[in-house]
């Protein structure tokens, strides 16, 4: 658990908002900061973080309740107790290539993972307004694919539409994102080794409360905070 | 400095701070953060005779100072527990409480005879988790139901046995009573109150069960009103618990007759919360100049 001095405050885009904080530590692509929203709000919320390094953390959130939106508020010079990072990430493949798939929200992690890996980018967003990050993820990327639900941006469609196709040319696939396009995503990746990060309401996040739980296929109830909340996306029971 | 120890149905706690079950798993994540052996004791998350899944997601919402779960006794059953958990429990120097639920006074009898033969210090008989069907919060609110429970674990146990009471009763004295004239060693209160929360836009419940057990700094009074009720009512000791979260708060459970206090919630939120009550309600006695003697059940009513 650490106080943490927030560096940079500012909105990506009308409902999405990136905080950055002075926290030094390694973080792994997929973890996430569990980050307490101040009196009267008793649950920290589970943010995964964006960005890592040179003694700084990034953390992109949805300004979804009265919790992001206190988060949100927050300005330079102002202090959060964070607790993380926690659970466990995405694992890199012993060699190859890896393709990054982020839908929405889920690109905000991938953005760290662009930054570990040998990588391509698949993103997906609901139209052109909610398109964030490209610019940072350009650099870090080999090839950088986008589609919009509404083709407002790049390709129209799902962002499974920009993988089919050239699963063959991956050692690894990780993915982030809502669950249905994971769902989906898992369909069309069967055989592939597909890596997804999964959400959940959590809890405590560290592994006690048991109420983020995440059904597998082997029928064991595992929890997002502690086992994931990467798992391999053969492991997790969709209908679950 | 205040005098810590407490002598409590017979065991002798270190401490009067002990960690909620269904909040602290086994211990083994927060043996992370710090040595268990600064608790007065854990009560285990809820076993069963057999492993439970649990409930689907989502399994928790927030509430005005509050939470609302659902877990539904999500376990790996009693064996496993005396398996593959007790033995790391052990290795601290705290008191074990080993909380378990059943579908009958049987079953439940055969829980205890097994975990008092492995080794726990306590049995805690929850007849009060409003998240499962069968057994749980059903044997609870009832005179009867909690009594035949009491009875046939307190048979079957060679250690000291505490039925932890729901608060989803009209008259929490009344079933305190049923305990302790069945044999119960002492009681825990409050486990959590039934409750709902609804997504105001959708008209869907947040959670997948539709309703859970709410808890936290908000059922505090509930759980000080309660555990007064229970205590002036039986003659064998109280574990105060619901909301506790502060020195403070773990200080009004004393008055009210607790002997012991239980943290549960607050660990969610900050993991050292258990830690923070214990150092607290150290430096809370001594600044006042009170002793747990002193204070337990002697809250000077208008």
């Amino acid at each position: 658990m650490a106080d943490a001095t927030v560096v940079r405050s500012f909105a990506l885009t009308d409902k999405i908002h990136s905080l950055t904080l002075e926290l030094p530590g390694e973080a792994s692509p997929g973890q996430f900061l569990h980050v307490a929203c101040g009196d009267g709000l008793l649950l920290r919320r589970p943010i995964s973080i964006c960005d890592a390094g040179d003694g700084a953390m990034r953390i992109v959130f949805e300004v979804k309740g009265e919790g992001t939106r206190r988060l949100a508020a927050a300005k330079e010079g102002d202090v959060l107790d964070v607790l993380g990072p926690l659970g466990h990430g995405f694992e890199a493949p012993e060699k190859g290539r890896v393709l990054l798939v982020g839908g929405g929200l889920g690109a905000a992690p991938m953005l760290l993972a662009a930054k570990k890996f040998d990588c391509d980018a698949a993103l997906g967003f609901p139209t052109a307004e909610r398109v964030m990050l490209l610019d940072e993820f350009a650099p870090r990327v080999g090839r950088l694919d986008v589609a919009t639900d509404d083709g407002t941006y790049g390709k129209k469609g799902f962002v499974t539409g920009l993988v089919e196709g050239r699963l063959g040319d991956y050692a690894a696939i990780m993915a982030c994102g809502p669950e249905p396009m994971l769902r989906a995503l898992a369909k069309v990746c069967a055989g592939a080794p597909l890596q997804v990060s999964m959400e959940r309401r959590m809890g405590c996040g560290v592994g006690a409360c048991l109420v983020c739980a995440v059904k597998l296929t082997d029928g064991s109830v595992v929890r997002a905070c502690k086992d994931g909340p990467v798992f391999r996306a053969e492991e997790v029971d969709w209908n679950g | 400095m205040a005098d810590m120890r407490v002598s409590f149905a017979g065991v002798d706690f270190k401490n009067p701070v002990t960690v909620a079950s269904g909040t602290f798993a086994f211990g083994r994540e927060y043996a992370e953060y710090y040595d268990l052996s600064r608790l007065g004791g854990i009560c285990v998350k809820g076993l069963t005779p057999l492993p439970r899944g649990g409930n689907p997601s989502p399994r928790i919402a927030e509430t005005p100072m509050g939470m609302l779960n659902s877990v539904g006794l999500q376990n790996p059953g009693v064996d496993a527990f005396i398996r593959d958990e007790l033995p790391f429990l052990r290795g601290f120097d705290t008191k074990i409480i080993a909380n378990i639920s059943a579908p009958t006074p049987e079953d439940y009898a055969l829980m205890a005879a097994k975990l008092s033969d492995a080794g726990v210090d306590m049995i805690e008989i929850n007849v009060s988790c409003p998240n499962v069907r069968a057994g749980g919060m059903a044997f609870g609110v009832t005179c009867e139901g909690a009594a035949s429970v009491t009875a046939a674990v307190k048979k079957a146990s060679s250690v000291p046995v505490m039925t932890k009471l729901s608060p989803n009763v009209t008259d929490i004295a009344e079933i305190a009573r049923a305990c302790e004239d069945a044999g119960a060693d002492a009681l825990s209160l409050i486990n959590t109150l039934l409750g709902m929360k609804i997504d105001p836009a959708t008209g869907v419940p947040i959670l997948a069960n539709n309703t859970g057990g709410l808890s936290g700094p908000a059922v505090l009074p509930v759980a000080v009103r309660m555990v007064w009720q229970a205590a002036s009512a039986v003659k064998i000791p109280v574990m105060g618990m619901g909301g506790v979260s502060r020195a403070e708060d773990a200080a009004e459970m004393i008055w009210a007759g607790a002997s012991l206090v239980s943290v549960g919630t607050a660990t969610l939120a900050d993991p050292y919360a258990p830690v923070k009550v214990l150092e607290g309600l150290e430096k809370f006695l001594d600044e006042h100049g009170l002793t747990l003697e002193g204070m337990k059940g002697r809250v000077k009513l208008h």
